[in-house]
Order: structure tokens, then sequence, then C-alpha cells
């Protein structure tokens, strides 16, 4: 009954070649302690799905990345990623550039098993010029109009962060954001959930109301403590952003932060 | 009355006659000042809000929490309301071409970037569902450029809803001409038309008299100084 599983356990699941969501958004409640274990792992060609962040940032530097599935990259305080930059302008990555909502349509086709959910976002940009797969669809309703078919954006594995969970994999957003969190759960063949702190299924409720319990165990392959692993991003309530840690990482070349650890 | 205080009057103005909708101010400190001000002054019924995801009850000074809290807009919410159109947003640019597309996603080619920059974020859906206006902060022809190298934001040539206003460091630009391209509506106190061209790297529509943008009100400045931006970000912003 109990899923909890270790960072290194939950590493050894992903193979090269798949392809995986990560949670958050921007420099926001990554999973960065189970991106630690893709980074220590022998894990290449990885497809990644990520609003992103530091989660993409070090997955490329550290040459895992085939292609990044994503609106952005950015640490937010810190507007432009230098690893993805790297990667993108050295031509080592590919990259399926979305719009934002298009983005969330994709997780929500792919979290109601849909082929694709249409939307207006991306129409007229060049959104459609760099994804020549793109394809549209007109409504088949009296207004006959032409939208973009988002496709499913399904997953092998789902990495998500949140504040608490319980040994099963219900799992707790305590800050003022769940992101997409649930969605990437649902989208996912798999989803490992991290924490910052396991508890018992009766103390869910103690820290934060029934609309705070994002994601069910029914959705959740494995569960996770890793006390302060999404930092150095946000996780509300229990920290904020290390800045000074993310100035450092953005400041220093990547063997070397790397080993540092 | 310094330029920047301009140019947040002149952002503020994009918002006026928006009513109960959020103004969105999202590239940049003038862009959230603007909604703020508009929202104490001229258009009190907007909705703005913290930067994160609360919509804010009261209008709190840059970088300071809201006492009051009216309403709670997490991303999946503001994604929402993007298609929902009840929203007029203030975007920024690193180009933008003569019919207003705009591009924060790369410089050079995208297959192989000379400099990536953010990704097209949402300024795909923000143009193609929202009143959409713009923040330069330094007008100049390497922002205001022939042809953009990605089309991230759309321009009225390609379909955008409804482009309100571009506002830069020297002057206020706008699309109200027959084939929607940008036409000089406004320079700022001190600036010359000459130098609008100057810094513009196509051809502006210029009317035959082109007016001065507004001076703020004593009661816009005061607020701007007392309330809003005390420690005077906006300055830091705006190119002298």
């Amino acid at each position: 009954m109990s899923k909890v599983m270790s960072v290194e356990e939950v590493a050894a699941e992903i193979e090269s070649g798949m392809t995986v969501g990560i949670g958050g958004w921007g420099s926001r409640r990554k999973p960065m302690a189970l991106v630690g274990g893709l980074l220590r792992s022998n894990v290449r060609d990885l497809t990644l799905i990520s609003y992103g962040g530091p989660d993409v940032g070090m997955l490329c530097a550290a040459g895992k990345v085939r292609r990044v599935v994503a609106p952005f990259v950015t640490l937010d305080s810190i507007p432009l990623e230098p690893h993805f930059r790297r990667a993108r302008q050295g031509g080592t990555i590919e990259f399926t550039e979305y719009d934002e909502g298009m983005f969330m349509f994709g997780l929500l086709a792919a979290a109601h098993r849909l082929p694709f959910l249409p939307t207006r976002a991306g129409l007229g940009s060049d959104v459609m010029r760099v994804n020549p797969g793109l394809r549209t669809v007109r409504s088949p309703y009296e207004d006959g109009e032409e939208l973009v078919a988002v496709p499913a954006l399904t997953m092998d594995v789902a990495l998500v962060h949140l504040n608490r969970a319980d040994r099963r994999g219900n799992a707790q957003y305590l800050g003022p954001d769940p992101y997409f969190d649930d969605l990437y759960a649902k989208a996912a063949t798999c989803c490992y959930v991290s924490c910052e702190r396991l508890v018992d299924t009766a103390d869910l409720l103690k820290e934060g109301p029934v609309q705070s319990l994002l994601i069910s165990r029914s959705m959740v392959t494995g569960v996770v403590e890793t006390p302060g692993g999404a930092g150095f991003t946000v996780c509300e309530p229990d920290y904020g952003r290390d800045e000074q840690e993310q100035r450092r990482y953005v400041d220093t070349p990547w063997e070397e932060f790397h080993e540092q650890g | 009355m310094s330029r920047a205080d301009v140019c947040v009057v002149a952002c503020a103005e994009a918002f006026r006659g928006d009513g109960e909708i959020l103004a969105a101010g999202i590239g940049g400190a003038v862009t959230v000042l603007a909604a703020r001000l508009a929202r104490l002054t001229f258009e009190p019924e907007l909705l703005t809000h913290d930067g994160v995801c609360l919509l804010t009850g009261d209008v709190p000074a840059l970088g300071e929490r809201p006492e009051v809290v009216e309403g709670w807009l997490p991303f999946r919410d503001h994604l929402w309301l993007v298609l929902n159109g009840r929203r007029h947003v203030m975007l920024g640019a690193s180009q933008i071409d003569r019919f207003g597309n705009s591009n924060i996603s790369c410089i050079g080619d995208w297959a192989r970037p000379k400099a990536q920059l953010l990704g097209v974020r949402g300024a795909p859906g923000n143009t193609r569902c929202d009143p959409t206006s713009y923040w330069i902060p330094r007008h100049s022809p390497k922002v205001f450029v022939p042809q953009v190298d990605v089309v991230s934001g759309l321009g009225t040539d390609r379909g955008a809803y409804d482009l309100r206003r571009v506002v830069t460091n020297l002057a206020v630009l706008d699309f109200r001409t027959p084939d929607g391209s940008m036409r000089l509506a406004s320079v700022h106190p001190g600036v010359s038309v000459a130098e609008v061209v100057a810094a513009t790297g196509f051809e502006l529509v210029i009317p035959e008299d082109v007016p001065e943008t507004r001076e703020p009100t004593a009661e816009e400045s005061r607020l701007l100084k007392e309330v809003l931006d005390p420690r005077g970000s906006r300055e830091r912003e705006v190119a002298a």
C-alpha cells in the first residue's frame, strides 16, 4: 500500500528516450530533487514537457535532452535561462514551442484522454510556422471557425513536487497556486510525487482545506519525501526562492556547479 | 515632471474606458504602475493583480503585498481569462514591426537562433483574444524593425484582436490608419518628431499635426511618488 520510494529508485524507472513532464512553472515549485536524480543517472535523449525553468536548464546542461516542449524557459527573477539558451543557440536540442494557453490545452487533452483540444491561441503566429505538424480544425457548428487542434501532451512520466503527501500518494499543495501539477499527473502513464513532508492521511486536512488535495493516489505511482526538494525554486509556504543560489547557478559554469552539488 | 511619469500616464491612458476587466501589466514596472494608476484615478472599475495570483481589493505600492484580496487568479485561470477576453494586457517586446507583430521568442533564425530569448510565452493567445498594448522602454531601430524574426504576438495584418497603443520612452504610437500600420499618435514633452523617426527602423505614418503626450496631473504625480512607487522603480526602467 505504501508507495514510498527514494530519489534514486524514481530515477531508475526513467529510461532513455522517454517523454517526461515536469510540474511547477518557471522557477516555482519545481521537483528539483527528482531532477537531481536524473542528472546523476545515465538516462539521455529525454523529451521534456514543461513550463520551463531550471529543471529544463539543468537537464540540457547535462546533455540529457533531445527535445523540449515548452512555451518558455525562464528563472522568473532572472528572465533568461542560461543553459537552455546555450543548448538552443548551439543547436544541441530540438524545440517544440507552444503558446502558454495551447500548452495547457495539450495537458488538458492528455488528462482527458482526448486526441486534441481546439483553441484560438497560436493562430496567426509563428507557432504555426515552427511546428509544421500542427493542424487546424473547423468548428462543425454554424460559426465554422477555424481553430488550432492542440495535440494531447501525453507523457511516460510526470515529476511533480508538492508540500505534503501521504504514503499512498495523495498530494497536497499549500501555496497560492496549484500550477498544473494535477494535469501532469493525469496526463502521464506514471506520476512520481516528491513532497516536503510525508504525513498521515488523517493529518492532511490539518494544514489545508480539502481543495488543497490536488492529486489523488489513483494517479500516483511513487512518492518521495524530499525536504527542500524544490530548492532553489520557490515552494511557498515552506520556503521562498533562494535568489542567491539561483544567481550562483546562473553565474557558475555548469560542471563546477554540478560537482559542488 | 519626469519622463518616466509621462510614460506611466501614457500607459495608464491605454486602459481608459476599459471598465470592469483585468488590466494586466506584465511588461515591466511601468505597466504595473500604469494599471494601478488608472484604477486609482479615471478607471476605478478596473481589476488589478499582484503579479502572482491575487486580484487585489486595494491598490498597493509596487512590490508590496495587498492588504485586501478580492479574488484568486492562479495561472490556470489567467490562461482561461486570456481566452475569455475580459482583460487588456500590456506586454513588452524585443522586436516590433509596423503592423505591431512582436517578438519575444528569439533573435535570428528560429531553427538555430543567434540569441534565444524567453519563448513565445502567452503572446500568440493574448494578442489573438485580448485588447493588447505595448510598453517599450528603449525606442530604437533594434526594436522597431522592418520584420520581426519570430511572430510571437500578432499584428493588425495577422488577426490581432485589438491592438490599442505602443508607448515608448519617446512617444505614443497607435494603429489608427486605413491599412492598420503604425502611426505616431503623440510625442512626449521635449521629444521631436525627427527623433522618433530616427529611432524607428520602418516608415511610420506621421500625421500633419503631432500632438504632445499629456503631462501627468498633480494628483497623478503625487500618487506615483507617494503611494505607488516611492522607491522610484519607474525611473530605472525608462531610458534617458
